[in-house]
Parts: structure tokens; C-alpha cells; sequence
């Protein structure tokens, strides 16, 4: 095809398309080792899922959006969030991708991007075991809890369920602590909080 | 490794993990007892921290090979390292390999601890320690007997399924095996695999629920007893995310164990679980 005369490109409207899907699905598969490119639709996956009903894109989808390069849509969607990383639909996959290793590495870029995070409630979440970690070395539940409700703003959500777990003795008032916690701040330093 | 060595190597070191070391103190306690009956030393890894979890995994990648990396510095050579908890296990291991792969981490990371990081060391879970045992020896062992305990084997996700670790052995059949050699009788037309709902347990049990209850109505429409899970954190939010009126005991695999191998404090571990188990036991104990 010969290219267009100056006054046909002028009269042209420009189509913007996504960006080629080259690099954004070579980085996944570096940071993840998941060959997405041999994904064919077949919906295993999404068939599999546990979780699929609370995510707006099935893991299947978040693929093909990969495939086509779109990487907002894939970077601020809810699935990578919701997703636990069962490895239900890794171990299901015919063409071996491994599905949860992609949503690990997904979920590292969403993050690492600063994008809007598809369902802030779980990053509040991993927010509050991660404080507890540098605090404590260990989890400490209750604290992560009350943490996660100072946050989310839930108090009254689900306080049968807290209540009864105090009761049984399995919501411990004290946390369980590392002597050396000394070495575990250090880790943190690397972490992206700090660094910013 | 042949089984005349594992019988021989009775020495293990021990990751507990938070979920042991706390919230399911049951699960730590029976493991004990379970081990002492059958001559194993599980010696806690000094000092120990968090694996990570999914919460460092999440959001920064050198910290969770950090977190995991110093429990590696902390276990001496010539013993495996032994954990129970399967999501311990899967970042250990992942860290293993991580720091196998890149020297330079590994050395930034030993030098920071002042310790060198064994990556040749073997990590195994609990089950492993057991078939190396060997089954005949364990059946001659048991004290008390597990007939006409009918139960799903409730592995999880985690225990045998993340491909990245695909060179290392899985465990699916280990716990029939095991409690069957034991008296128990496996029920297996039930949801053995599938995902417990993990940390969304906290953030939206309203997801967690209806997969929770699939579970549960799985189990009872197989006529189980009780559910065995092989993970502490299945084993909570089994017992806690089940709105149905159908209530199941959901047992920690350690407690089962060490209740065939005759431990005698089971009643202190029952009352922490909230839905009871003690109609299941009494009627076991009827029965015998």
C-alpha cells in the first residue's frame, strides 16, 4: 500500500489504538514466567475460578486484555485483587500458563505504578500484616484486625465472627515477637513505602 | 532418599508460623504430641519470623524473599526443615529456589544477617516426614483406633498445586493414607481441593461464604463426620465463614493424629474450635 498524500492524511481521522502488545506482555512473562502469548480462550480458567463471580474481568479476559497490550485496564482491574493465588486455574491451564504467577506479577505492577487500585479494601489489608511484620516479625491478628476497621471504616462488619474467635482464645491480645526484629526492620527498607 | 535413611534421621528442624504459633495453638500443640509419640524431634527454628505471606508477596518482592530468607539463615545444615502450615512451605521453598537462582541476592541478604543462607537445605512438610516413617510402623503405633471415623481429606490449594515447585513432591493421598492406616475411613466425593477463600476470609467473607458452605454441603451430602484439613488457615475459615444450619467439626490433620497415637490432652485443643468436635470424638470413643 502506498502511503497517503499529504492532503488524504490531512483529511484522515487518526485512530488511536492501544500500545503494540509487545512490551507489556513480555514484562509480565519476564517478572512471571507465565507464557501468556499461548493462551487460546478456552476458559478453563474462568470456568475453574473460585472467585470468579466477584471479579469484573475472568482470568481469562485479564489475558486477553494482556495480549492486546491494554495495560490500564489490566493494572486497575479488580480481578488481580480478588484473586488468592489458589492456583486452581494454574493447574488447570492445557497450555501451562501459569495463571496466578501472572495475577502475582500483576499485582506487583499495579502497585509498583501507583495505579488506582481496583479493590482498595485488600491492599488496606496486606497494609496492615505488612506493619504488623515490621513491628512484630510475626502477625499479630488483632492488631492487623483493628487496623484493617480502623481503615475500612467496617467496625460493625462481621463482629459476631470476632467475637467468638476472642472468645475460643484465638485472637491473641499480645503478639508473638522476633527478638532480632532489628533484622526484620532492615528488610523493610527495601520496601516501597520507605522508599518514597 | 531410601527409607532406611529416613527412619535413621529422626532429628527435624521446625517452622511453626504465625498461624501455629497463635491463632491455632491446637494445631502446634497435637503436632507436638503427635511427634513425641512416634520419636520424632521437631526442634523449633530459633527465632523464627513470618514467611511473608501473601501480604509481602503482594506488595514488594524483595521482602518476601527477605522474610524467608532469614528463616533459611536460621536452620542449620544436616537436618530438613519441617513446616506444616502449606503457605509456609510454598514461600520457603519459592525462596529456596530464588536464592539458588541468584547469588548476588543471596549474598546481599547473608551479609546483612551476618549468617550464611543454606540453599541446599530440604524443606518438607509434616506428611513427608510421616511416609518416610513409614505407614506399617505408624498403624503399629496407634493407640487408639480411628474405626468408623468417616472424613473428607480437606488439602486446600496450596499443599501440592503451585507449578513453580513442581520438582518438589506432592502430598495429594498422604492424609487418607495416613488416617487410614490409622482406622479412619476417607470419604473421598467431596471438595478436597478446593480454595477456602484465604485472606478474602478477612476482607469480604461475603465471598468467602458461599464457597465455605459449597464445602461444608460437599462433605455432609457424602455423609462425612467432620472435615481433616491439612492447613490451619482452611481449618478457620471453614469453621468460621459456614452460615449454613449444617455443622461440621473441621480438625486440624495433627489433632486426628495424635489423638489415634494416644495423646490425652485433646480436650484442651477442642474447646478452641468453634464448632465442637467432642459429639464426633465421644461417639468414635462409643464405638471402640
Amino acid at each position: 500500500m502506498s502511503a497517503p498524500s499529504p492532503q488524504q492524511a490531512a483529511t484522515l481521522e487518526v485512530i488511536e489504538t492501544a500500545r503494540p502488545p509487545r512490551p507489556l506482555i513480555e514484562e509480565v512473562k519476564e517478572r512471571s514466567g507465565a507464557e501468556i502469548s499461548r493462551c487460546y480462550q478456552c476458559r478453563a480458567c474462568g470456568n475453574g475460578c473460585p472467585f470468579v463471580t466477584a471479579m469484573d474481568y475472568t482470568p481469562n479476559q485479564v489475558v486477553r486484555l494482556l495480549q492486546f497490550g491494554m495495560r490500564e485496564e489490566v493494572l486497575k482491574c479488580k480481578t488481580i485483587w480478588v484473586c488468592v493465588g489458589c492456583h486452581t486455574c494454574s493447574s488447570q491451564c492445557p497450555m501451562g500458563i501459569d495463571i496466578a504467577a501472572m495475577m502475582d506479577a500483576l499485582r506487583l505492577m499495579a502497585v509498583e505504578e501507583g495505579v488506582a487500585i481496583g479493590k482498595p479494601n485488600i491492599i488496606d489489608f496486606h497494609e496492615e500484616v505488612l506493619k504488623s511484620l515490621e513491628k512484630n516479625g510475626r502477625a499479630h491478628k488483632l492488631s492487623i484486625m483493628l487496623g484493617y476497621k480502623r481503615q475500612t471504616g467496617g467496625w460493625f462488619k462481621d463482629v459476631d465472627v470476632g467475637l467468638k474467635m476472642l472468645a475460643k482464645r484465638k485472637l491473641e491480645l499480645f503478639p508473638s515477637r522476633v527478638k532480632a526484629v532489628g533484622e526484620i526492620t532492615d528488610l523493610f527498607k527495601c520496601y516501597w513505602r520507605e522508599s518514597k | 532418599m531410601s527409607r532406611a535413611q529416613g527412619i535413621d534421621r529422626m532429628d527435624f528442624s521446625y517452622f511453626p508460623g504465625c498461624s501455629l504459633a497463635t491463632t491455632c495453638t491446637e494445631s502446634n500443640q497435637s503436632l507436638m504430641q503427635a511427634a513425641k509419640a512416634l520419636g520424632f524431634n521437631l526442634i523449633e527454628l530459633p527465632d523464627w519470623n513470618c514467611c511473608g505471606s501473601s501480604s509481602a508477596q503482594t506488595m514488594c518482592k524483595n521482602l518476601s524473599l527477605g522474610m524467608a530468607a532469614r528463616n533459611l539463615s536460621l536452620a542449620p545444615a544436616g537436618r530438613p526443615l519441617v513446616a506444616m502450615c502449606p503457605r509456609c512451605l510454598h514461600y520457603l521453598r519459592s525462596a529456596r529456589e530464588c536464592l539458588k537462582a541468584d547469588p548476588e541476592r543471596r549474598r546481599e541478604l547473608e551479609e546483612s544477617f551476618g549468617r550464611p543462607i543454606n540453599v541446599d537445605i530440604e524443606i518438607i512438610h509434616f506428611l513427608e516426614v510421616l511416609v518416610r516413617y513409614g505407614l506399617d510402623r505408624l498403624s503399629a503405633d496407634a493407640k487408639r483406633s480411628l474405626k468408623g471415623l468417616k472424613f473428607v481429606p480437606y488439602y486446600g490449594c496450596t499443599l501440592f498445586r503451585p507449578p513453580r515447585l513442581e520438582k518438589d513432591r506432592y502430598f495429594q493421598g498422604e492424609m487418607e493414607n495416613v488416617l487410614k492406616a490409622l482406622g479412619a475411613e476417607s470419604v473421598p466425593n467431596a471438595l478436597s481441593y478446593r480454595c477456602c477463600g484465604s485472606f478474602l476470609s478477612a476482607t469480604d467473607p461475603e465471598i468467602v461464604a458461599p464457597l465455605v458452605n459449597e464445602i461444608i454441603d460437599s462433605a455432609a451430602a457424602a455423609k462425612a463426620d467432620c472435615l481433616i484439613t491439612a492447613c490451619a488457615m482452611c481449618q478457620l475459615n471453614l469453621e468460621i465463614r459456614n452460615t449454613r444450619k449444617t455443622r461440621l467439626p473441621i480438625f486440624h490433620f495433627s489433632e486426628i493424629l495424635a489423638l489415634a497415637l494416644g495423646a490425652e490432652d485433646y480436650e484442651k485443643w477442642f474447646v478452641r474450635h468453634i464448632v465442637d468436635p467432642r459429639p464426633v470424638i465421644r461417639k468414635l470413643a462409643k464405638a471402640a
